[in-house]
């Protein structure tokens, strides 16, 4: 089946069979290895990026379902000259990531979060990214980025 | 309380880089997307790999039928176990024999005669793609005779049912440690006690969940002869040398890359099945092979951690202090030996008498015993929270004997810092701590005697929210290993690590580590060990690693090794760089070496200050190689292998507080300090980041985590959806207190810091349920403290105390 989508502004059609999910259609068939898969179970929220403009775990959608539709991933998020988004350098001034396998996901679901939400209070903040996991921060530090990114704003 | 809380004690004052909170090296790659995780790759006319598991714990395996799978469109192959049989060289290695007399079954990359746990590999499919790989297996026809499962240690040492029928047993090994001044010092020690204590522990199996799960990418060079195999591992470089040992591969026409790796907490410390197979596969087809893990994979083919029954006895004297200790470990392997499976329970032998000043009177056996479960292998820790777990119950569990606060039944056996080095009970030194200071500045900062007399007037008799503090004060045995003590251990190989510095003709400087980080910083941290030691900017320093080609020697990242081991290795290749550097600014400035001065960067001769030669121009001379001393080698670079002389000893202490729901077993934690003392600290931003992420994975252990079986053998938390790895929403902040407390045996002062709040977490946690509920009666209640747990542990007891006060049966 053929669908067009564009991703980080740039249109992609392609043919794809249609149980193809969202997140293998943005690794394999655009070739954005930025978003990561993380389980199965639509548990995790590695895959997170914007379906015009608001976060989605990307597993949880077929490829068919984003036809016609603008998608952004991590890959998009820093500007063309290198100066990493807002969210993207309050992460790395507060040290929100360690392996950094959870970011990508971490950093698009922040930002969609500021985006209903622009002052969170730390619970907030907490309750905002229930849906993505981190193994290795213990949230502190993730906390603190998004918390420092919405002061910054 | 929120999350922005600061550390509140002050650094102590660093001239230079080391100490300060510079920003990562490695972040802008990982917050971009631009990092290569192993299943990024991309990897032209490679096959897929899909391994069939087996659905019974415990089975015969009676045929494997692969026609149907052979015949769909893109499969190019579909091997069972017996088809692949004369690929191994020899058996999955176990580098960890703990006695001569350890029993192991053999163990090929996929079964051949029977299958030992739920997730065993049947057979193996491969295929152009991922999805026509995963949708072949589906048609591989295989009959079983199931056979009975072996689901708990108990049953396990029963024997009623034998793992595996060629060993006759399910106890692979029983090892013992008894230290005496005279023999039958322990049991004199417990006779003559004015206290003891006897408790039992159960440590759940936990499943590591590293966000990435494995990935594997075989790559061969058909004709020229090589390997190359990307696997998302912590040891490259013990992968290679039992990747040559197990498929008999010459290990020099091997390279093996870690690529971006996410996380590993111990369980890619090992050596599995589909490393061997694709490598094995990539051999015989001469293409390259490449297998990921699917989640639900993932819990059942990846080692999971802990897995224990822990029996300890306290024998104390009429002031509490300790007079001997005795541990009975029976500790669950799973169903097969993976690579230091049976040596993980063994690294916490000698901590269980904690940070105390026992004499000689220990006595510690463990059995491991096999069951049909995945293996277990190390998990963060390793062996250590599980010993410090049991200790820290214990020594509450004395307090409470004595009627006691659990802090001073601490400080009555603390080892006192006059003590240091201290020569332990086992033979090791510690080599340096204050752990009254470290508790004392917990203490202030959680406001212990404030919520001591709030307690007192929250926890009423009929208060359904009570308060409880729970206190952990630990040792981190860590900088694994000096390789003479691994060798009285019997572990196969040894603890070095090495490193290289080498300085370019333009004078940026490459640093060529054995370490491995999969999300420690190493290239932040060793960028400014170098910086400082050269007076540059770390900026100007590459970080080269997890490439066995371009780091040949190494040992790896594992047990908080990588700062202590490799880190000094570091510090110590720039000092022999800059003792080169002064001949060749002696030689160029016309001075004796004895004479140079290194500051900032720059040579000076001692007295002549005008007489100097920057780093830069000593490096280009070094290159030119125009004009050097005599019987000087041209080039800046030393290669060093450095065995550490002993262990590193991180301490510090957890407090926890936790309010409990006595009517719905909720535990709400309101406040977690940890002061972890791990030496100098070369970037606190990064101790604080390992602390915070320990933390939460023992406070995961005490209050939500657990891989669950049936009777059957069925694992029924293979989901994230089931095994609940916590949210930002089910954590609380952490509060940091600072301890420096340099450790004397390594020229940097550092000790490691990767595991320390996993050590300390769950008995903080667990000793704060068990405060808030005492006054009902509850001395325990099973990990992880989930509502039920909890609310079963109050009701029992409760119920227990009516029988007693009705008379009782
Ligand atoms: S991969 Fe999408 S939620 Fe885990
Ligand atoms: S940084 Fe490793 S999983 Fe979040």
């Amino acid at each position: 089946m053929e669908i067009t989508v564009t991703v980080n502004g740039t249109s992609h059609t392609h043919d794809v069979e249609p149980r193809t999910l969202l997140v293998h259609y943005i690794r394999e068939h655009v070739g954005l290895t930025g978003t990561n898969i993380g389980c199965d179970t639509s548990s995790c929220g590695a895959c997170s990026v914007h379906l015009n403009g608001e976060a989605v775990k990307s597993c949880t959608l077929l490829a068919v379902q984003a036809d016609g539709q603008e998608i952004r991933t991590i890959e998009g998020m820093a500007d063309a000259d290198g100066t990493l988004h807002p969210m993207q350098q309050a992460f790395m001034e507060n040290h929100g990531l360690q392996c950094g396998y959870c970011t990508p996901g971490m950093v698009m679901a922040a930002t969609s979060l500021l985006e209903e939400n622009p002052q969170p209070t730390e619970q907030d903040v907490r309750l905002g990214l229930e849906g993505n996991l981190c193994r290795c921060t213990g949230y502190h530090n993730i906390v603190k980025s998004v918390l420092a990114a919405a002061a910054n704003d | 309380m929120t999350v922005t809380d600061e550390i509140t004690a002050t650094a102590p004052e660093s001239a230079g880089i080391i100490g300060q909170r510079m920003l990562r090296k490695e972040d802008p790659v990982l917050l971009t997307g631009e990092a290569v995780f192993t299943n990024d790759m991309v990897v032209p006319g490679a096959l897929h790999l899909a391994v069939l598991r087996s659905p019974y714990a415990h089975a015969k395996l009676i045929s494997v039928d692969t026609s149907a799978a052979v015949a769909m469109p893109g499969v190019q192959a579909v091997y069972s176990g017996a088809d692949l049989a004369e690929l191994w060289a020899s058996p999955m290695p176990c580098a960890w024999p703990v006695t001569d007399d350890m029993l192991s079954p053999e163990h090929y990359p996929i079964a051949t005669d029977t299958v030992n746990y739920v997730g065993d590999g049947v057979a193996v499919v491969l295929a152009d793609s991922n999805m026509i790989a995963h949708d072949a297996i589906e048609l591989i026809d295989v009959t079983y005779e199931p056979l009975e499962a072996v689901t708990s240690i108990t049953d396990a040492l029963s024997d009623r049912v034998v793992v595996h029928d060629e060993l006759g047993t399910n106890s692979s090994y029983t090892w013992n440690l008894l230290v005496e001044e005279a023999e039958g010092d322990v049991q004199r020690a417990f006779d003559a006690a004015a206290f003891t204590v006897s408790e039992q522990y159960v440590q759940q199996r936990l499943i590591p969940m590293a966000m990435e799960p494995r990935a594997v990418v075989a790559v061969p060079q058909p004709f020229g002869g090589d390997m190359t195999l990307y696997s998302s591992t912590q040891i490259p470089h013990i992968l290679k040398v039992m990747v040559a040992v197990t498929l008999g591969f010459p290990e020099h026409q091997l390279r093996v890359v870690a690529p971006a790796v996410g996380g590993g907490f111990g369980a890619k410390l090992d050596v599995y099945a589909e490393e061997l197979l694709c490598i094995a596969l990539a051999n015989k087809h001469a293409c390259p092979v490449r297998w990921n893990e699917d989640r639900s994979e993932n819990t059942v083919a990846t080692v999971q951690g802990r897995g224990q029954v822990q029996n300890i006895e306290l024998a104390a004297d009429a002031n509490g202090k300790l007079t001997a200790v005795r541990v009975r470990l029976v500790a669950d392997m799973g169903a097969y030996l993976q690579l230091i499976t049976p040596g993980v329970p063994l690294l916490g032998a000698f901590l269980y008498a904690g940070v105390y000043d026992l004499p000689k009177a220990y006595d510690f056996s463990c059995t491991g015993v096999f069951t049909t479960m995945t293996p277990t292998d190390a998990y963060r820790g390793a062996g250590r929270p599980e010993a410090t777990y049991a200790i820290e119950r214990a020594m509450n569990a004395l307090a409470a004997e004595m009627d006691v606060d659990p802090l001073d039944v601490r400080r009555r056996n603390f080892i006192g810092p006059e003590q240091y080095p201290y020569e332990a009970f086992t033979g090791l030194v510690y080599d340096s701590a204050d752990h009254d200071a470290a508790l004392g500045i917990a203490e202030e900062l959680v406001d212990y005697n404030g919520l001591r007399a709030q307690q007192a007037k929250q926890n009423t008799a009929d208060e359904t929210k009570r308060l409880g503090i729970g206190v952990s004060t630990y040792f981190e045995m860590c900088g694994l290993a000096p390789s003479r003590v691994l060798a009285s251990l019997n572990y196969s190989a040894g603890g070095w690590e090495a490193a290289t510095v080498r300085i370019l003709p333009t004078s940026k400087v490459q640093v060529v580590t054995g370490t491995s980080p999969h999300g420690q910083g190493h290239e932040t941290a060793w960028s400014m060990i170098v910086a400082d030691k050269l007076g540059i900017d770390p900026a100007d320093v590459d970080v080269l690693h997890s490439d066995t080609t371009i780091a040949p020697l190494g040992m790896d990242t594992y047990g908080s090794r990588s700062l202590p081991v490799g880190g000094v290795a570091v510090g110590m290749a720039c000092d022999q760089v800059i003792a080169k550097a002064k001949q060749i600014a002696a030689h160029q400035l016309e001075a004796s070496s004895d004479d140079i001065e290194f500051a900032g960067g720059v040579f000076s001769v001692a007295g002549s200050p005008d007489k100097e030669m920057p780093l830069a121009a000593v490096a280009f001379e070094a290159f030119t190689a125009h004009d050097l001393p005599d019987d000087l080698e041209p080039n800046l670079e030393v290669q060093v292998s450095y065995d550490p002389p002993n262990f590193s000893w991180p301490f510090g202490t957890h407090i926890c507080v936790v309010e409990v729901d006595t009517e719905t077993g909720a535990v709400d934690v309101l406040k977690y300090v940890a002061v972890d003392d791990c030496g100098v600290q070369v970037n606190p931003l990064i101790v604080e980041g390992q602390v915070h992420g320990g933390v939460v994975q023992g406070l995961a252990q005490a209050l939500y985590e657990g891989a669950v079986y049936d009777s059957d053998g069925n694992l029924q938390t293979s989901t994230l959806a089931e095994y609940l790895v916590p949210a930002a929403s089910d954590v609380p902040p952490i509060t940091l207190g600072l301890s420096v407390t340099p450790s004397p045996t390594n020229s940097l002062g550092v000790k490691g810091v990767g595991e320390a709040g996993t050590i300390g977490a769950a008995p903080a946690v667990m000793n704060a349920i068990v405060d808030a509920l005492s006054d009902l009666g509850v001395s325990d209640v099973p990990m992880p403290a989930s509502p039920l747990n909890v609310w079963t542990a109050i009701n029992s007891s409760q119920s227990a105390a009516n029988t007693e006060a009705n008379g009782g049966s």
